[in-house]
C-alpha cells in the first residue's frame, strides 16, 4: 500500500510540473472554465458539479482525451447577475486561460454570457439555460446550448395530451421570460394536439413570491378543464398545498414543466400530487442502458446522495466535451466550433448529438405523470422523449436566427 | 363574479395580510426605538422558518397534537428574539455612536452571512415543514371551500395586534418603546437604561419576525430566498403605515392583503410592481404615512451626518489620489483581468460619488440609485441595439436619460426627508424596475438585451478603460467642483437645516431637485460606461441589490467625506472580486468584511484616513 501512494504522489507531481513550466514537454491539462450559479442555485449547481467531476476523473483515469491530455474544470460562481457573470468569464479566459466556457442557469446570464463569447470569439456551452432566444433570435456562432429549451419540453408535454378531450385551460407561470416563454409556447402548441381548446385565464405570480391563496382562488374561478403549470421551487410547493387543499386539482388534468426533476420533487414531500403529467428525472427507475444506470451507481457512491437532473446533465456535458476534444484533435476556437456542428456523443442517455442548425443538443427528459410512494414524490408511465424529436421545425430556426 | 368567490378572495387576502402585519409589525417597533432600518428583518423571519421546520417535525413526533404545533411555533419565536439578542449585543451596540446609517450597513452585513450560514446548516434543499394538526383541511364557505389553517391566520393578526397594545399600554417597558419612539434622546436623558431597552426591543422585533416566518410553513417550504421576498414587502408595510406605527402596520397590511388578493383578478401580470405603486401613491400624498408623524426631533439641531467643511485636499491627501489614479493607468501593465476589474471600479466609483453627492453632500438618502444608473445603461443600450447608433451618441445619451428620469422622480422625492424620502426613491426604482422588466418587446425583459458593445476603436480592453478613466475621472472632478461650489455649500445648508436656509432666502425645494437630477445624470453616465463593458443590459442594472451596493460602497468609503465613497467603491469591489473565485460561499466572507470594516473604521475609510493624518488639536 504504501509504495502505491508514493506512485500516485509522484503522478501528481507530474500533472502539476507543466503548470509550473508552460515549456516543459509534457502535456498539460486541458483547462475548462464552468461558471454557474454555485450559490443562489445551490440545489441545482452542486450535484451538477458533483457529476462534473466525476466524469471528468473517469475520463482522466480511462487515459484523457486527445491522445492522453488529462481534463480540468476551473469552477467558478457566476453571481447569478449577468454583470458578474461576465467579470468571471473574463476572469477564466485571461487569467486561469481556460479553453473555452461551459454553464450559467439563469437565462439572463447565459445570454450575456453568450454575447460576450461571441465578441470573444471563444467557445460557450450554455449548458443550463432554458430560453429558445439562446439558439434561436439571439444565437450566435460561439454558443450551444445541451439542456432541452423551453420550447422543447413544453412540445413534450402537449403531446402527452394529444387528443384528450380536455378544452378550457388555465395558465399559471412565474412572471419572468422562463414563464413567459413556456406559456407562449404552450399557447401556441394546444391546438396542434387539442383542436378546439381554449385559454380562460393566465396568472403570472411574480417568481419566488406567489401569493398562493389569490392565485388558486383565481384560478378556479376560471372553471378550468385543465392546467398548464410552470411554477418551480418554493413557489411550486406553495401552490401545490394551497391547491390540494382547496381541492383546485381534483378532477382536473395538470401539466407541468420541470416538476418531475427531483430537484423540484423532493421538497413536495408527501404533498406530491397524484397524475400530473410532467417532464423529470426519475432516475430510481432507470435500467437502460447500463452505462446510465452505472453512472447512477457511482454518483450514489461517491457522494452519498441521489443524483438530481442537475447530475445527469453535468454528466452528458462532460462527456460531450470530451467526444469534442478528441474530434477536433485542438484546442483553437474555430476548429472546435466546426467541429461541434452535428457531433454525435455516444453518451449515458444514448447518442446526443448537437445540431448544428441551431446550436440545440438532443439531450431529451423522461415525461412521465407524477404519483406518491410512501411520503415521497416520484414517477410513473414514464418514457423517455429523445430531444431529436422535439426541436425547433428547420424553417423556424431559419427565420430566427441572425445569420453570421 | 359571484359574491361566495368574491369573498374567498378577500379571505385570502385577509390572510396575507395577517402574516405580513406579524412580520412588519416587528419591523416598525425596531425602526421607532432604535431608528435603524434593519435589512437582516428578512433573515430573521427566514431563520423563523428554518427553525420551526427543524423542531415541529422533532415535536410532531411525540404527539401530532396542536399544541405542541403551536408550541414548537412559539419556541421557533423565542429562538429567534435570541438571535436578535446577539445581534444586538455583539454588532449593534458596538455601533449606536456612529451614523445611523451604517448600521444599516451593518444589517446588509448580516443578511449575508445568515444567507450562507443557512445553506451551511440547512442545504440547499427547499424543506417543507408539517401541517398544522387539526387545520390540514379546508371548510367549505357558501360553495368554496377554504383552507383552515388560514381561517386561523386571519386571527392571528388582530391577536398579535391587540398583544402588542396591551404590552405598550400596560407594561413599562411599552411605555418606554413607546416614548423611545417620540423622543429618543429625551428617554435617555430621563435616565432609562438604553441598552437595555433596545436590547429588550430587538429582542421583541426579531421573535415577530420569527413567528411570521414559523407560522408559514404549513403554506410555504423553508427555502434560502425567504428573506429578500419577504424584506422589500415589510417595509413597504411599514412606510405605508408610517415607521413606528403599529396600528399603521395594520392597516397598510390589510390595504396590500386585499389589493393583492384582488389585483391578480384585473393585472396578473403587475403584482411586482402594485404595492409600489400603492406606497408611491401614499407618499406623494401622505409624506409620513398613513399613521406617521413628523419627526420630533426634525426640528432641532443635530449635528448632520455627511460632508461638513470641504477642505482642498491636502498634500498627503493629493499624493494618495495621485497615486491611486496613476495605479489605475498603469493597470494593462498588470493583466487583462486586472484592467477589466479596473474599468468596473472607476464605473462604480462615479456611480458612488454621485450617490454620496446625494447622502453626503444633500443629506438625501436614495435607496433606489441604481434606477438612474441602470436607465442610463438601457438609455445607451436601447439606442445601440435599436437605432443601431454607435456608441459615442449612446455615451451621450446616457447621462442625459439618468438625469431625465431623476428629475421626473426626484421632482416628488424633494418634498419628503429622512426614511420616507429614501422609501419614495425605492418606491420609484422599483417602478422603473418593473416597467423595464415587463416592456419585452422594447427592453427584452430580464433577459435583457445583448450586443452593446463599444464602437471598434474602442474595442480593446485598455483602450475602452482609457475611455473610462478619462470619463469617470472627469465626471468626478466636476461633481467634486460642484460639492465646493456655491450650489453645493447650499445643499449643505439644505441639508442641516431647511427651515435656516429657507429663512436666508434659500429655494430649499428647487436646489435639492436640481441637485437630485445632477446625481442622477452621474449615475446615468456610469450606467452607460458599464453597459459597454460588459456587452449587455437586464434589469439587474435596477434593482435593489445594486442600490444596496451603491449604498455599502459610500459608507464604507465615508460619507462626511468627498473622495471617500471612490475608495469604498475600490475597496467593495476588490473584496467581492477576491472571495468570489474562492468559494461558494463569498457572501458569508463579503458580510463578515463589511462588519469587520464597520466596527474597525466606524467612519469610514476615509474617515479611518482623517484621524490617521489629523494633528492634535
Amino acid at each position: 500500500m504504501p509504495r502505491f501512494t508514493v506512485s500516485r504522489r509522484a503522478l501528481g507531481a507530474l500533472a502539476v510540473a507543466p503548470l509550473a513550466s508552460p515549456a516543459f514537454a509534457q502535456p498539460a491539462p486541458i483547462r475548462i472554465g464552468e461558471l454557474n450559479s454555485y450559490s443562489r442555485m445551490a440545489a441545482f449547481a452542486v450535484p451538477y458539479r458533483n457529476a462534473m467531476q466525476l466524469a471528468q476523473d473517469a475520463i482522466n483515469a480511462a487515459g484523457g482525451v486527445m491522445g492522453g491530455r488529462r481534463i480540468e474544470f476551473v469552477f467558478r460562481d457566476d453571481g447569478s447577475t449577468p454583470g458578474d457573470a461576465v467579470r468571471v468569464a473574463e476572469e477564466l479566459l485571461t487569467r486561469e486561460n481556460v479553453s473555452f466556457l461551459a454553464g450559467t442557469f439563469l437565462s439572463n446570464v447565459g445570454l450575456a454570457v453568450a454575447d460576450f463569447a461571441n465578441q470573444r470569439k471563444r467557445l460557450f456551452l450554455a449548458t443550463e439555460p432554458l430560453t429558445d432566444a439562446i439558439t434561436m433570435a439571439q444565437g450566435n456562432r460561439y454558443t450551444w446550448r445541451v439542456r432541452p429549451s423551453t420550447y422543447m419540453q413544453t412540445r413534450m408535454l402537449v403531446e402527452a395530451i394529444r387528443g384528450r378531450s380536455v378544452k378550457r385551460w388555465a395558465i399559471v407561470a412565474p412572471n419572468y421570460e422562463y414563464g413567459q416563454s413556456a406559456a407562449a409556447n404552450f399557447k401556441r402548441l394546444l391546438p396542434s394536439a387539442i383542436p378546439d381548446a381554449e385559454i380562460v385565464a393566465e396568472q403570472f405570480p411574480a417568481l419566488g413570491r406567489v401569493d398562493a391563496g389569490a392565485t388558486v382562488g383565481a384560478l378556479a374561478q376560471s372553471r378550468p378543464d385543465g392546467i398548464f403549470n410552470v411554477l418551480f421551487g418554493p413557489d411550486l410547493t406553495a401552490f401545490v398545498r394551497e391547491g390540494n387543499t382547496r381541492g383546485l386539482f381534483e378532477r382536473r388534468t395538470v401539466v407541468s414543466l420541470l416538476t418531475g426533476e427531483p430537484e423540484y420533487l423532493i421538497p413536495l414531500g408527501e404533498e406530491t400530487p397524484e397524475g400530473w403529467i410532467v417532464t423529470g428525472y426519475p432516475w430510481e427507475q432507470i435500467e437502460a442502458p447500463p452505462a446510465h444506470k452505472a453512472f447512477i451507481d457511482a454518483y450514489r457512491a461517491r457522494f452519498n446522495d441521489t443524483p438530481r437532473k442537475g447530475s445527469l446533465l453535468g454528466y452528458v456535458t462532460v462527456q460531450i466535451i470530451a467526444t469534442l476534444l478528441n474530434k477536433a484533435n485542438t484546442l483553437e476556437t474555430e476548429a472546435l466550433v466546426d467541429a461541434l456542428a452535428d457531433l454525435r456523443t455516444d453518451s449515458i442517455v444514448g447518442p446526443v448529438v448537437m445540431r448544428g442548425l441551431d446550436h440545440q443538443g438532443t439531450l431529451g427528459t423522461w415525461v412521465g405523470e407524477t404519483t406518491l410512494r410512501g411520503r415521497q414524490g416520484a414517477m410513473k408511465n414514464i418514457r423517455y422523449a429523445d430531444g431529436a424529436n422535439y426541436l425547433f421545425p428547420e424553417a423556424e430556426v431559419l427565420a430566427a436566427r441572425p445569420r453570421a | 363574479m359571484e359574491w361566495s368567490f368574491l369573498l374567498v378572495q378577500a379571505l385570502s387576502g385577509l390572510a396575507s395580510a395577517s402574516s405580513l402585519f406579524v412580520i412588519a409589525s416587528g419591523l416598525t417597533i425596531v425602526f421607532g426605538v432604535t431608528r435603524i432600518v434593519n435589512f437582516a428583518h428578512g433573515s430573521f423571519y427566514m431563520l423563523g422558518a428554518y427553525i420551526a421546520v427543524t423542531i415541529v417535525p422533532w415535536l410532531l413526533e411525540f404527539d401530532r397534537s396542536p399544541t405542541l404545533f403551536f408550541a414548537g411555533v412559539l419556541a421557533s419565536a423565542l429562538a429567534v428574539g435570541a438571535l436578535g439578542v446577539v445581534m444586538e449585543v455583539l454588532l449593534l451596540r458596538r455601533i449606536y455612536r456612529v451614523p445611523e446609517l451604517f448600521q444599516l450597513l451593518a444589517t446588509f452585513g448580516v443578511v449575508l452571512i445568515v444567507q450562507d450560514l443557512v445553506l451551511l446548516v440547512w442545504g440547499p434543499v427547499d424543506i417543507p415543514g408539517p401541517r398544522a394538526p387539526g387545520l390540514r383541511h379546508g371548510v367549505y364557505i357558501l360553495d368554496q371551500r377554504f383552507p383552515a389553517y388560514e381561517l386561523f391566520l386571519i386571527f392571528v393578526g388582530p391577536a398579535v395586534l391587540a398583544l402588542l397594545w396591551l404590552l405598550m399600554h400596560r407594561t413599562r417597558f411599552g411605555v418606554l418603546i413607546r416614548a423611545a419612539t417620540q423622543d429618543r434622546e429625551m428617554v435617555g436623558a430621563l435616565g432609562v437604561n438604553q441598552a437595555m431597552l433596545f436590547t429588550g426591543t430587538l429582542f421583541l422585533g426579531a421573535a415577530l419576525a420569527g413567528l411570521g416566518g414559523a407560522l408559514q410553513i404549513p403554506r410555504v417550504s423553508a427555502s434560502a430566498q425567504m428573506d429578500l421576498s419577504i424584506i422589500t414587502e415589510a417595509f413597504v408595510v411599514t412606510v405605508i403605515g408610517g415607521m413606528g406605527s403599529v396600528p399603521g402596520a395594520f392597516v397598510a397590511a390589510l390595504l396590500i392583503g386585499l389589493l393583492q388578493a384582488f389585483g391578480v383578478l384585473v393585472f396578473p401580470k403587475i403584482t411586482l410592481v402594485l404595492v409600489f405603486l400603492l406606497m408611491a401613491a401614499v407618499l406623494v400624498v401622505k409624506p409620513w404615512g398613513l399613521f406617521g408623524k413628523p419627526e420630533a426631533a426634525a426640528g432641532r439641531a443635530v449635528l448632520p451626518e455627511g460632508i461638513l467643511d470641504p477642505r482642498p485636499l491636502d498634500l498627503a491627501g493629493k499624493v494618495l489620489a495621485g497615486v491611486a489614479l496613476l495605479a489605475l493607468l498603469a493597470l494593462p501593465l498588470v493583466d487583462a483581468y486586472a484592467v477589466k476589474v479596473g474599468t468596473e471600479v472607476l464605473v462604480l466609483a462615479l456611480a458612488a460619488f454621485s450617490l454620496n453627492f446625494l447622502v453626503g453632500n444633500g443629506g438625501i438618502v436614495s435607496f433606489g440609485h441604481a434606477a438612474y444608473f441602470g436607465l442610463g445603461a438601457y438609455g445607451a443600450g436601447l439606442l445601440v441595439t435599436k437605432t443601431g447608433l454607435p456608441m459615442e451618441p449612446a455615451l451621450v445619451a446616457a447621462p442625459i436619460v439618468g438625469g431625465a428620469f431623476a428629475a421626473l422622480f426626484g421632482f416628488f422625492v424633494v418634498r419628503l426627508s429622512g426614511i420616507y424620502l429614501a422609501m419614495l426613491t425605492l418606491a420609484f426604482a422599483q417602478i422603473a424596475y418593473a416597467v423595464v422588466f415587463q416592456w419585452v418587446e422594447v427592453t427584452g425583459g430580464d433577459n435583457g438585451l445583448v450586443s452593446v458593445w463599444p464602437s471598434r476603436w474602442a474595442a480593446s480592453r485598455e483602450v475602452y478603460h482609457y475611455l473610462t478613466a478619462a470619463l469617470t475621472v472627469a465626471a468626478i472632478i466636476f461633481l467634486r467642483r460642484v460639492i465646493h461650489a456655491p450650489f453645493g455649500a447650499t445643499l449643505r445648508a439644505a441639508r442641516d437645516s431647511a427651515q435656516r436656509a429657507d429663512a436666508i432666502g434659500v429655494d430649499v425645494r428647487t436646489h435639492r431637485w436640481l441637485g437630485f437630477t445632477l446625481a442622477g445624470a452621474a449615475a446615468g453616465l456610469a450606467g452607460g460606461l458599464y453597459a459597454f463593458s460588459k456587452g449587455s443590459i437586464d434589469p439587474t442594472l435596477l434593482g435593489i441589490p445594486l442600490s444596496v451596493d451603491f449604498l455599502s460602497m459610500i459608507l464604507l468609503g465615508g460619507i462626511q467625506s468627498v473622495l471617500g465613497p471612490v475608495a469604498g467603491a475600490a475597496a467593495f469591489h476588490a473584496v467581492k472580486d477576491f472571495f468570489m473565485p474562492l468559494t461558494d460561499h463569498w457572501r458569508l466572507f463579503l458580510g463578515l468584511s463589511i462588519i469587520a470594516m464597520v466596527l474597525i473604521f466606524p467612519r469610514g475609510l476615509a474617515g479611518a484616513w482623517a484621524s490617521l493624518r489629523r494633528r492634535p488639536a
